[in-house]
């Protein structure tokens, strides 16, 4: 279908756009980025927003760049920045690897990275880095600037605290430290299509054992989350196959799956427990 | 009914004057006002990739971007391949290896490709397929529309 009619505002900064927003904003205006899970909506008229502010062209969002040891991400950045390293170390090929499964690659040259934390679709790799990591986000508008933490703005599935008239202007992700082991697993039924799970699992090695892990599990509930059982049979005891299932068995136990008529509880908690191990042996290797 | 945007598009290098309403897509307006109709439409919500476009340069769904975000910017469709009545590498390779059977989804893999292609000429058998995979065809079994790319590279680096 077409989507139906519109206001268009393309704003040339962020002023500019929080001036609009505080406008139109309570009648159902709604920013747009990407447009890569916006248009789509529109076009099966789930969603008719009464004016559209466009931020493409808002020059100040487009930077990228490391300050105080967080990656912080404009809000223009889009999936396609990262299909290079944007970081030294482990966590840029890392962030290679999590892009490539975003859809597909002319929807990566569209979709941002914030629109994916604004989206919050509880199959959304940057989502789950975003939790995992423990990234915040900055939200501006005529009322001035917040900070929220990842998990305080991914409330559900397709559901954030963000006010009607509040732009996210950045995302701000604290990169791990050098010696930290990064590993991640998703599976999807066709190449492109969004996950019925993922984890993004990571840890460090301190003689011999591992410390400092990180669970967690994207796609299988109505937003990601760390699961601590998991974390808790990693921590001390060291690397390798079998505590890498353990670690599978208190993840796949811990959740809550969704259910819908092609993906069962029971499919999910399976597919969990082998993500689990997988993406642990990722980070291992 | 919305206010109509007058706008230009530079669509293979020639400029249409076009008033569009914001709701449009680039798809439709391509189509419908510039008449442009290689470009097609399979799903309308940005799955099937029938209506890939480039947009300064890069390979992106005409469905999923309004025309009017589109002034200023370099749009180029299956039209602007052939020179002439000379066609693209891609065009000749898709013809030479069997890589099209109704041709639906032909223009839409010609431009993903040749977007890919300019970017990246010595890509990886890997990657390549992982590109492809973002359109859908329902005829070939895509094993020839691979082969067909990958025939073209070394054509399109003699050009
Ligand atoms: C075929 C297909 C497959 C896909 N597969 C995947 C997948 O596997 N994984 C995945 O994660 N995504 C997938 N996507 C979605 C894609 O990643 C989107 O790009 C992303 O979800 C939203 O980002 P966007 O920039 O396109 O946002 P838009 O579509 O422009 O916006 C999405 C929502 O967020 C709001 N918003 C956007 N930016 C801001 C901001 N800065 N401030 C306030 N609000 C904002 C908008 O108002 C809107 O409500 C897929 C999309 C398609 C079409
Ligand atoms: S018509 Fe645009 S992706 Fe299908
Ligand atoms: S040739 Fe018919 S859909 Fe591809």
């Amino acid at each position: 279908m077409k989507p139906s009619a519109f206001r268009y505002h393309r704003p040339g900064s962020i002023a500019e756009a929080v001036d609009v927003l505080a406008d139109v904003g309570p009648d159902q205006g709604r920013v747009l980025a990407g447009g890569q899970s916006l248009v789509p909506s529109m076009a099966f008229r789930l969603a008719a927003p009464s004016t559209l502010v466009d931020i493409n062209r808002i020059e100040e969002l487009g930077h990228l760049s490391v300050q105080d040891g967080s990656l912080v991400i404009g809000a223009c950045v889009r999936h396609a920045a990262f299909h290079r390293s944007v970081v030294d170390g482990v966590p840029g090929p890392f962030l290679t690897r999590v892009a490539r499964h975003i859809g597909h690659y002319p929807i990566r040259q569209r979709g941002t990275f914030c629109g994916s934390l604004a989206q919050a679709d509880p199959a959304s790799e940057w989502c789950l880095v975003a939790v995992a990591l423990g990234a915040s986000v900055t939200a501006a508008s005529k009322r001035g600037t917040r900070r929220i933490e990842a998990t305080d703005l991914i409330v559900g599935a397709m559901t954030t605290t963000l006010a009607e008239d509040e732009l996210l202007t950045e995302a701000c992700l604290p990169l791990p430290a050098p010696e930290t082991r990064l590993g991640f697993a998703e599976f999807s039924r066709r190449a492109g299509d969004f996950a019925l799970a993922m984890v993004l699992a990571s840890y460090r090695v301190v003689d011999g054992r591992i410390a400092g892990a990180c669970v967690a599990v994207g796609g299988a509930e109505d937003r990601p989350r760390r699961i601590a059982a998991a974390e808790m049979a990693l921590d001390g005891n060291p690397p390798g196959a079998e505590t890498f299932a353990a670690a599978g068995g208190a993840a796949a136990e811990a959740l809550d799956p969704m259910e819908d008529a092609q993906t069962s509880v029971a499919y999910r908690r399976d597919l969990v427990r082998t993500l689990t191990s997988r993406a642990l042996e990722r980070a291992a290797a | 009914m919305s206010a109509r945007v007058n706008l230009t598009l530079n669509i293979n290098e020639r400029d249409y004057a076009v008033s569009v309403e914001p709701r449009h897509t680039l798809a439709d307006v391509i189509r419908d006002q510039c008449g442009l109709t290689g470009t097609h439409l399979g799903c309308e919500h940005g799955v099937c990739g029938s209506c890939t476009i480039l947009l300064d340069g890069e390979p992106v769904r005409a469905c999923l971007i309004f025309a009017v975000q589109c002034d200023g910017q370099e749009i180029r469709t299956v039209e602007g391949l052939s020179e002439g009545n000379e066609l693209h590498p891609l065009q000749a390779s898709f013809r030479d290896n069997h890589a099209l059977q109704c041709g639906y989804c032909t223009p839409g893999f010609l431009m993903l490709a040749a977007g890919i292609l300019e970017r990246n000429p010595s890509i990886s058998d890997e990657d390549l397929r992982d590109v492809l995979s973002s359109n859908i065809c329902r005829c070939t079994g895509y094993a020839n529309i691979v082969k067909a790319v990958r025939a073209a590279v070394a054509e399109m680096g003699r050009r």
